[in-house]
């Protein structure tokens, strides 16, 4: 008897494939390819690809793939932000590493993979799933993260990165194992069904499981109190890594954690996880800005604004209502634009022979390159939440959710920190504008937009972080048919 | 005679806990990463018996598992590359050794 095999409906999985299928050619093209660059441009392809993919795929449908995996619209949009985090990633990689002496090809197929990943986390509706694209998108970036063999601090970043994620992933597989006990199951859906129907209300086996599963996710987004690796692995990697996983890491885990949260542990432990995710928020924020204030490294102190960052994210998922999810989400592709065009602007001024930039290097950029001045000006400004900037509609829209939800002192905190927040990026900008230039100082890639990769990643992000500002109705939209 | 399910229970916490000591105490990055392996072989056992005695019917947990040594095997070449990046760079693999940056 010929075995049956189940029916795949591979159909909404192509964005997945696409990536996935286009890291395995270009790390084939790299035995052949000598002229490494040209790999990067093919792996901008498969992003490109995939991203047409994705659209065409728009509204997206409920499950597939034997209800293992969700192509929802908060699916697609998720992967939209993980593709264009990539497209970014990969223009600011092409030129960074030719400036490093660091081109090669395995680093554009690692961050592909990282990118399959991610992917699959968003789309997750088995927590198998969940694992296998956490581990996809980790190990990955543990690797990209050490690819400058020449720096110690590069090793340095991937070894505490790599030490402290599989610590992270050891407690979330837990976490899974106990949740797989109380609930017989491991698709979100059907643990979800099982909890609040025939489940022991309260069920502490649950409870511990949802525990061990959150100290996971704070570990991968980086909330206080699991968020000690993040400023050491931010400065240390280079550059152009930390561009793309300060996103895309973080976008994933967040994709993931809404699912789990919403799906899974709703409704039976909404009420426990909202306090949770209250307090984690208020204390992630808080404490990101303070340590943010005192930073002299500028990758520092955006890794620790990220930390910041993470805590407002946490406040749209505390409310737990569309409302929230839809903030969230506006706020997540918001972040993309403002911090990977930050770090591109941040690979921009690095030196050639040292792998950080202290915000003395920043001293006077204003004269040196005007126009990396202005777009690093638009993203602090909007990093801070200034209007009419793509920022301050994300914060309007997390805050806004959280005083719907009751939680109007996590919201007045929030805009608190977010003026405090204000100090350590105007920071940077009275740097470039009204410091002069250092004795020796740094020396730019010329900014000349359509010449230079690194330019014009970091114009498409500046672009962004505008004309959504200005028009954030067309996301609005976009967000009101997930 | 059958072995009640709280055995298998209490050899995976005590096996996990063995692992956490072992992460939180080894100054040696090979120490560590072994933690991290009992950690997850511990998280491996509870799968493999809720698997027995929750759901014998459906095969998540067995196939839970052999997904989790693959990935843990894919985890440890990972680690073990930048392990002996480090060691080649500082001729240690001390994890207190590898203080370049601090706040």
């Amino acid at each position: 008897m010929r075995p049956q095999l189940p029916t795949l409906d591979l159909v909404p999985l192509y964005p997945l494939l696409v990536v996935t299928g286009w890291a395995v050619l270009v790390l084939l093209a790299d035995l052949f390819v000598q002229h490494k660059r040209a790999l990067g441009y093919l792996a901008l392809t498969g992003v490109i690809v995939a991203a047409v993919v994705t659209v065409a795929l728009w509204p997206g449908v409920p499950t597939s793939f034997q209800n293992m995996a969700i192509s929802d619209g908060q699916a697609l949009f998720f992967n939209l932000v993980f593709l264009v985090t990539g497209a970014l990633g990969l223009l600011v990689a092409i030129e960074y590493l030719e400036r490093k002496d660091l081109q090669r090809g395995e680093y554009y197929a690692l961050l592909m993979f990282s990118l399959a990943g991610m992917i699959a986390m968003a789309a997750a509706e088995d927590l198998l799933i969940v694992f296998l694209g956490l581990e996809m998108m980790s190990v990955a970036l543990y690797v990209l993260s050490g690819s400058n063999q020449r720096d110690m601090s590069s090793i340095e970043a991937a070894m505490k990165y790599f030490i402290l994620g599989s610590f992270a992933s050891a407690f979330f597989l837990y976490g899974i194992a106990l949740t797989y006990a109380a609930a017989g199951s491991t698709n979100l859906a059907q643990i979800g069904s099982w909890l609040s129907g025939r489940g022991i209300p309260k069920d502490p086996v649950a409870l511990t499981g949802l525990s061990l599963l959150l100290v996971g996710f704070g570990f991968k987004v980086a909330l206080v109190p699991f968020h000690w690796w993040t400023p050491d692995v931010y400065q240390g990697a280079p550059t152009s890594v930390t561009a793309f996983m300060s996103v895309g890491a973080k976008a994933a885990g967040f994709a993931t954690l809404t699912r789990v949260l919403y799906s899974a542990f709703s409704p039976t432990f909404t009420t426990d996880w909202v306090t949770v995710a209250a307090v984690l928020a208020a204390v992630t924020m808080t404490f990101g800005n303070l340590a943010a204030l005192v930073q002299r490294d500028v990758k520092r102190l955006l890794g620790y604004s990220s930390i910041a960052h993470a805590g407002y994210v946490l406040v749209g998922i505390a409310a737990a209502s569309p409302v929230g999810v839809r903030g969230m989400l506006f706020y997540i592709l918001a972040y993309a634009f403002m911090t990977a065009g930050a770090f591109a602007v941040a690979c921009a001024v690095e030196r050639r022979e040292q792998s950080t930039t202290t915000l003395a290097d920043y001293a006077g950029l204003a004269q040196r390159s005007p126009l990396l001045a202005a777009a690093m000006l638009l993203f602090m400004l909007s990093l801070i939440g200034i209007p009419p900037l793509i920022g301050f509609w994300s914060k309007l829209f997390v805050f806004r959710a959280a005083v719907e939800a009751n939680l109007a002192w996590l919201a007045v905190l929030g805009v608190l920190n977010s003026a405090l927040s204000a100090y350590y990026y105007a920071g940077v900008v009275v740097q470039m504008y009204l410091r002069e230039p250092g004795r020796s100082p740094a020396e730019e890639v010329a900014f000349r937009p359509w010449r230079s990769a690194l330019a014009v990643a970091v114009f498409l992000a500046a672009a962004a972080t505008v004309v959504l500002g200005l028009w954030p109705g067309a996301v609005v939209n976009l967000l009101m048919g997930v | 005679m059958a072995i009640p399910l709280s055995w298998w229970l209490t050899v995976a916490a005590a096996l996990f806990a063995i692992g956490l000591y072992g992460v939180l105490s080894r100054r040696n990055a090979i120490g560590v990463l072994l933690g991290i392996e009992l950690m997850l072989n511990a998280a491996n056992i509870n799968l493999v018996a809720f698997w027995r005695f929750i759901t014998p019917q459906a095969l998540t947990g067995q196939v839970f598992a052999i997904f989790v040594i693959g990935i843990a095997a894919a985890e440890a070449a990972a680690g073990l590359a930048i392990i002996i990046s480090a060691y080649r760079r500082r001729r240690t693999v001390v994890v207190d050794e590898l203080d370049t940056m601090r706040w």
